[in-house]
């Protein structure tokens, strides 16, 4: 079984299926537990240092890798950039946001700090992004970056968190087999403590 | 010209769609000795391929925006996500339908081997007593030929073959059944059984058509909550696999897949002699001669048939001498309040996977409270959990966050499965101004007229989602949280959903006992065309709040059995 490939398992599924429909068996918990586990076995998403980048400019690239890291620590290499540079070499309309958004951001540091995002201090860095990420700070100066911040940032916690990296982070999981479905009292308890409902035993 | 290719042979019946009602028909008729040949719109369903059931998102390059980013930017390629089972679309390409001035109106089609039951929520409740008898309940609507004790014996076949968990309570707005044992709340829901208590509101087991245990040779749940996807054990009730490929295996069924049925043919003694249907790879016209039709096209893919095969016996269409195909048309009454529970922040992570959706629901609780503000009622669904994380799933909380680096991760993870959403259901009284015709100027791309919807919410169903609004508010706060949902905007229709967007349409060849003002007798037969059946929601009189799937496969299954009968007697 160790050796069965997906493709396999699936083929498995399918046949157990056929079985089932007359009556001879049934896909038992334990082969789906293993086909939720061999689906789950992936390498890390990100491409690695040789990766060419469909759509965006090597230097645009390295600046959304940075970026994304800035938004959720370890986006990167949960393969954001990645993830952004595949969708907008299939859609001219991202391709279009990210790319004047690039332009726009090196733009602004260069005039601001004389050097581009990926050359400026952290410190530079973080200046303009709390400019772009909270209300408050906004000025007319940082508007036009509004809609590329907001884009970047959805992008790249959508990565994240459909990345293994990220499932592990929030603590998912699910996507298994079970053969009783069971709530740990200690998680009812948890939440009922917390509620109005705290005293009502 | 198109060429025009007969078969000579006469088939018993020919079964039109294979979703709930059509499947329902092809499984009855099969098992009872028929020889049936079922025409189905889409493909043939391989759910080892089709389905993506236990697939991560990153196992593909666009995590499940779509390969071209559609979701991004609202374009609908996958109504439902990229993950789900093959389903249906909100627009077909090459087969539009037109809506009136002034009216609003969203048509979800499936075409594929199985229909919508592939894909959807299993919610499985009985009708009641008084929503087969409306009228005589509240003087609203109109009653069914048929009673619940009637109707009783065929929802215990349809919930023994299918397998719907739940459990006896006693209600009269949620009849008992034959269930399967019931799920284990899951913390959320606990909650909100808290706050149905201190409400008076209930909040029992959900009666859903996924297997507690293993029966009819299909395994049991393995939990883990994808239903929706499609699931390849056929542990969720699907039609495509409890009952059409069981019923491949008698050798009575002939599918002829990827056909659109144009026209329903009659001889000179004006009964249905065949079919005439598009073979849509080849743009071949083809015809099928048969001893019996079976229409179960879904309710207005139905009504639309009928209109359709007009001839000097029948000017305004097949069995339509009551001039009632297409109208009483009926959607489910929508609405949904999403909160954020702070007591649930936290909470200590475990598999809450489960069935697909809710573990406990609310039925019906004001059935006999007088001076409400609207008749009838509705259910609510209950949504919550850790699920698992898809794209958007944290948009909002990103949104109200704003910051970026540690904090928004830990913003994110507090907020993890501390949300939960309602979603009231309720029922639409039939009214003159929601109906489907023929458009008169437009056809599909196979040249057959398409339907125009004319749509209307009345009254009674604005005042029910401000009181559906209310409920779910009361329900968020009594947890103490808070709702994350926009208000209640002044003109309460816009808080309704739009007319078929809950892909529940009823109601347009209504069953009754006089021929002058129904289309089909009580055995879902047309009164003028006696062997010609609609099986699929097109007979109901109403659309009473419990979902619509269970009561068709019950009425389909007693209309087939009715029609295996009629045939052995030689009186069809």
């Amino acid at each position: 079984m160790e050796n069965t490939s997906r493709r396999e398992l699936f083929r498995i599924i399918g046949g157990s299926l056929v079985l089932s429909a007359a009556g001879s068996g049934v896909l038992s918990p334990a082969l789906a537990q293993h086909v939720h586990a061999e689906v789950a076995a992936v390498k890390s998403l990100s491409a690695g240092p040789n990766y060419v980048p469909k759509k965006f400019t090597r230097h645009n690239f390295l600046t959304l890798k940075t970026l994304g890291d800035i938004i959720i620590p370890g986006a990167s290499d949960a393969g954001a950039a990645e993830f952004i540079d595949f969708l907008s070499s299939h859609n001219d309309e991202l391709a279009a946001i990210f790319n004047g958004g690039f332009g726009w951001l090196d733009n602004y540091m260069q005039k601001t700090y004389g050097a581009d995002f990926l050359n400026a201090t952290s410190a530079q860095q973080t200046e303009l992004l709390d400019k772009l990420a909270y209300e408050k700070n906004r000025t007319p100066e940082t508007a036009a970056g509004v809609h590329f911040w907001t884009w970047t940032r959805n992008m790249v916690v959508d990565a994240y968190y459909t990345s293994p990296a990220g499932v592990k982070d929030i603590g998912y999981m699910g996507n298994g087999a079970m053969k009783v479905f069971s709530v740990p009292q200690e998680a009812v308890d948890y939440a009922i403590k917390r509620s109005p409902f705290a005293n009502e035993g | 010209m198109f060429q025009v290719q007969r078969t000579p042979e006469v088939h018993d019946v020919v079964v039109i769609g294979s979703g709930a009602g059509g499947g329902t028909a092809v499984k009855v008729l099969t098992d009872l000795g028929h020889k049936v040949t079922l025409l189905e719109a889409g493909p043939m369903l391989d759910p080892s391929k089709d389905f993506k059931e236990h697939m991560w998102p990153w196992e593909v390059d666009h995590r499940g925006v779509g390969p071209n980013a559609e979701n991004y930017f609202g374009k609908d390629i996958y109504p439902f996500g990229y993950f789900l089972a093959p389903n249906g679309f909100w627009e077909l390409p090459g087969e539009p339908f037109t809506v009136a001035e002034g009216s609003s109106f969203r048509w979800f089609r499936s075409r594929i081997l199985g229909g919508r039951t592939n894909h959807f929520g299993r919610i499985s409740l009985r009708f009641s007593d008084y929503d087969f008898k409306p009228q005589e309940f509240d003087g609203l609507g109109t009653d069914w030929p048929v009673t619940y004790q009637e109707m009783s014996p065929w929802y215990d076949k349809a919930e023994e073959f299918i397998g719907i968990t739940g459990t006896h309570e006693g209600l009269r707005s949620a009849p008992d059944g034959k269930f399967l044992p019931p799920v284990a709340p899951r913390v959320h829901e606990q909650l909100i059984q808290r706050a149905g208590k201190k409400l008076n509101i209930p909040v029992i087991p959900s009666r859903m058509a996924m297997l507690t245990k293993s029966i009819n040779g299909r395994a049991a749940c393995h939990y883990c909550g994808q239903c929706g996807r499609g699931c390849r054990t056929a542990s969720a009730f699907s039609s495509s696999q409890a009952m059409v490929f069981p019923a491949m295996k008698t050798g009575r069924l002939n599918i002829i897949s990827g056909v659109m049925a144009r026209e329903l043919l009659i001889d000179s003694s004006g009964k249905v002699s065949g079919v005439s249907y598009v073979d849509k790879a080849t743009r071949t016209e083809k015809t099928i001669r048969c001893k019996a039709v079976v229409v179960a096209a879904s309710a207005c893919e139905s009504a639309r048939l009928l209109l359709n095969s007009k001839s000097s016996q029948f000017p305004n269409g097949l069995a339509n001498g009551s001039g009632q195909v297409g109208r009483n048309l009926t959607d489910t009454v929508g609405h949904a309040v999403s909160g954020v529970i702070p007591a649930l922040e936290g909470t200590p992570r475990h598999n809450s996977d489960g069935i697909g959706g809710m573990h406990v629901y609310v039925p019906w609780w004001e059935l006999d409270k007088k001076n409400k503000d609207f008749p009838r009622g509705y259910h609510i669904e209950i949504g919550g959990g850790f699920g698992m994380p898809q794209i958007g799933t944290f948009r909002k909380v990103a949104a109200r966050s704003e910051g970026y680096g540690a904090k928004l991760k830990d913003d994110i993870r507090r907020f993890y499965g501390s949300q939960v959403n309602f979603s009231g259901r309720g029922e639409m009284i039939p009214n003159e101004h929601s109906y489907c015709e023929i458009d008169p100027a437009q056809v599909d791309q196979w040249g057959i007229p398409v339907l125009r919807f004319h749509w209307q919410w009345s009254e009674n169903e604005i005042q029910m989602v401000k009181h559906m609004h209310k409920t779910f508010t009361d329900l968020i706060e009594t947890m103490g949280g808070h709702v994350t949902s926009p208000d209640l905007p002044a003109d309460a229709v816009k808080a309704v959903s739009v007319g078929g967007e809950i892909i529940h349409e009823a109601g347009t060849c209504r069953m009754g006992d006089d021929p002058k003002s129904s289309v089909l007798n009580k055995w879902s037969q047309a009164h003028e065309v006696p062997n010609l059946l609609v099986v699929d929601a097109a007979p109901f009189n109403g659309n009473p709040d419990k979902n619509v799937t269970l009561t068709i496969v019950a009425n389909a299954w007693r209309a087939a059995a009715h029609l295996a009968e009629e045939i052995t007697k030689g009186n069809v």
